[in-house]
């Protein structure tokens, strides 16, 4: 018995905790890094005699220095901005398309569905030149509404596709039902299968904000003047500077603009990860 | 045959047809109105901001454009022609492939084996789980620049940590040397990408039967035959899946090279979507349109591809 326990040990540190340690110094490093970068007095991370991985003492000054001496503040203020005003376009868009090809029966609408998943599969990288003539030609260039019409064009394919499989888990006869006694199409959408979708909609939505709130190119292009730019494209086109003092700051700049993605994904991390396989699978 | 009856799936009993078969009738006359309506505004803004400038990328880049100059000529397949020419270009062909054949074998391999690490039964492997996906949901940008810094020819610990091992001396030029950057390009796009593998195998993972693993592993299977018969078969679709996305945006990338190395050093690291950004900066609206049009055939075939397996699993 002795032998056949020790045995299961052995092969749970190597099934376990040998590969779970080794993920978990891979993946989660470059945070630690950014972290105690960000708390470290500059003269500390000078002296190459001191380790690098540990704080010998801690300072704000990166972090006061962000706020006080950058846009950084601004910057926040415009993805929010851009963010949540994509995601809300994007997610009214996507709750009606999402209805419409997972319920209706029409001509089209397998062939819609088709098209919009492959929109899903053109990259930014595809469309950021002619686009940014579009932007221009239509005078919004630099204007939050740049990338409030824009980040659509990835969101709502994907949180269409997702809502689609949503809707159709949803059994039919409880609509049925509503019509029968009477109510109309709409009615029964918005009394009976919304709140049902209700999950559905909420991981579609982060998901949503997520991709708005870390879109680079588009913002960076559409939007990348002035005190205009959003947080990603801000922290690396006016932060990071030819001497070697700005370490602390970029890596605080990075903490930061990293807790509102990781707050909202934390809150719904089931929904997340379900919403992520769905589009995974799913398209 | 204008019009369709609709019946739902569930076709009703013989005592409930007659009240539901006239209502379906009266909703089938107008859901495919109503299916249009409801798709005419996420149509208009794919059509406005999508398909458009799409058409419109292609017409770019058949002219001899420059931003701030107008009058272009068209020069049809011009551009196209002269990038076949251009070293720098068949440098970042061959980059893009490397970037994107060279990481995705490794994020597969390693996002495989962290789906199988959460999918065992330990104490807070829920947290864990949370946990490990960071990489894939910070944004890339800035977790870009923790590798910027990471691979800093002054201050890189990892420099640090090999000088004091007395392994070599003097800073890693990470990013100054064309293979060590391409390297370093690699790490960063792979410790990005394993999490996504991880979850969305871990999640086929669920459907794989207990009892059909107890059951082999009763009848003598060792691990390694269990996972072969048992597992793989489940999970091999959406492992497939996973690995044609992850083709598709590495292939797509620009910002982790942007942060990292704007595709320096001379040039030698570019992929498609930031040699075509470096282009529009210099104004050559018409080439940098055609690089990034150059992805797109290679984009599509990808795209088929993957239709087909999702198609397959939706067929399950």
């Amino acid at each position: 018995m002795a032998m056949v326990g020790s045995h299961q040990k052995r092969s749970r540190w190597l099934a376990l905790y040998l590969p779970l340690t080794f993920f978990m110094v891979f993946l989660l490093f470059p945070f630690y890094w950014m972290l105690v970068v960000s708390l470290k007095p500059n003269r500390d991370m000078l002296d190459t005699s001191i380790n690098p991985f540990l704080l010998t003492s801690v300072t704000l000054d990166h972090y006061t220095y962000l706020f006080t001496d950058t846009a950084f503040v601004r910057y926040t203020v415009n993805t929010l901005i851009v963010t949540v005003g994509s995601t809300v376009l994007s997610l009214t868009a996507s709750i009606l398309i999402g209805y419409a090809l997972g319920r209706f029966r029409f001509r089209g609408g397998s062939f819609m569905g088709t098209a919009i998943f492959l929109a899903y599969l053109v990259p930014p990288t595809l469309l950021f030149i002619p686009l940014s003539q579009v932007i221009a030609n239509l005078g919004i260039y630099n204007t939050y509404w740049s990338l409030i019409f824009t980040y659509p064009t990835f969101l709502i394919p994907f949180a269409s596709w997702l809502l689609m499989g949503y809707f159709r888990t949803i059994a039919i006869d409880l609509e049925h039902a509503a019509l029968v006694d009477g109510a109309t199409r709409f009615e029964a959408m918005r009394h009976i299968v919304l709140p049902l979708a209700l999950p559905g909609v909420l991981s579609a939505g982060i998901f949503c904000f997520t991709l708005a709130w870390n879109e680079f190119l588009y913002a960076l292009v559409f939007m990348g003047s002035g005190n205009m730019k959003t947080v990603p494209v801000g922290v690396v086109t006016d932060l990071i500077r030819a001497d070697v003092y700005f370490w602390g700051s970029l890596m605080a700049a990075g903490i930061l603009g990293s807790v509102p993605v990781a707050v909202a994904y934390s809150f719904f991390v089931d929904n997340y990860i379900s919403g992520m396989t769905a589009g995974a699978t799913k398209g | 045959m204008a019009i369709r009856p609709t019946v739902s799936s569930e076709t009703p009993s013989r005592q409930r047809r007659r009240p539901l078969e006239t209502l379906s009738h009266r909703v089938g006359q107008r859901e495919a109105t109503l299916a249009w309506i409801f798709l005419v505004p996420g149509v208009l803004i794919l059509l406005v901001f999508m398909a458009y400038p799409f058409g419109y990328g292609i017409y770019i880049s058949m002219t001899d454009a420059f931003v701030g100059f107008p009058g272009e000529q068209v020069i049809w397949f011009e551009n196209y022609r002269r990038l076949l020419d251009d070293p720098v270009f068949r440098k970042t062909v061959r980059n893009t492939f490397v970037y994107a054949f060279g990481t995705v074998p490794f994020k597969l391999i390693l996002g495989l084996a962290l789906a199988l690490v959460l999918n065992q039964q330990f104490r807070l492997s829920r947290l864990f789980r949370a946990f490990l996906l960071l990489p894939w949901i910070v944004p890339t940008a800035i977790s870009s620049l923790a590798f910027l810094m990471l691979y800093s020819g002054v201050l890189s610990p990892i420099s640090w940590v090999l000088e004091n091992l007395g392994l070599i001396e003097g800073n890693i030029n990470f990013l100054g040397k064309p293979v060590n950057a391409i390297i370093s390009l690699c790490v960063a796009n792979i410790w990005r990408g394993v999490p996504f593998f991880g979850i969305s195998i871990l999640a086929g993972l669920q459907a794989v039967p207990d009892e059909l693993n107890e059951a082999a592993a009763l009848d003598g299977a060792n691990a390694w035959q269990r996972f072969w018969s048992v597992t793989w078969p489940v999970i091999q679709n959406i492992t497939l899946i996973s690995t044609l996305f992850s083709i598709i945006w590495t292939f797509a990338d620009f910002q982790l090279i942007y942060v990292l190395t704007k595709g320096g050093p001379a040039n030698s690291t570019h992929i498609f979507g930031t040699l075509s950004y470096q282009t529009l900066g210099y104004t050559d609206i018409g080439t940098a349109a055609a690089i990034s049009l150059y992805m797109f055939p290679i984009l599509a075939v990808l795209a088929i591809v993957l239709m087909r397996f999702i198609r397959r699993e939706d067929g399950r």
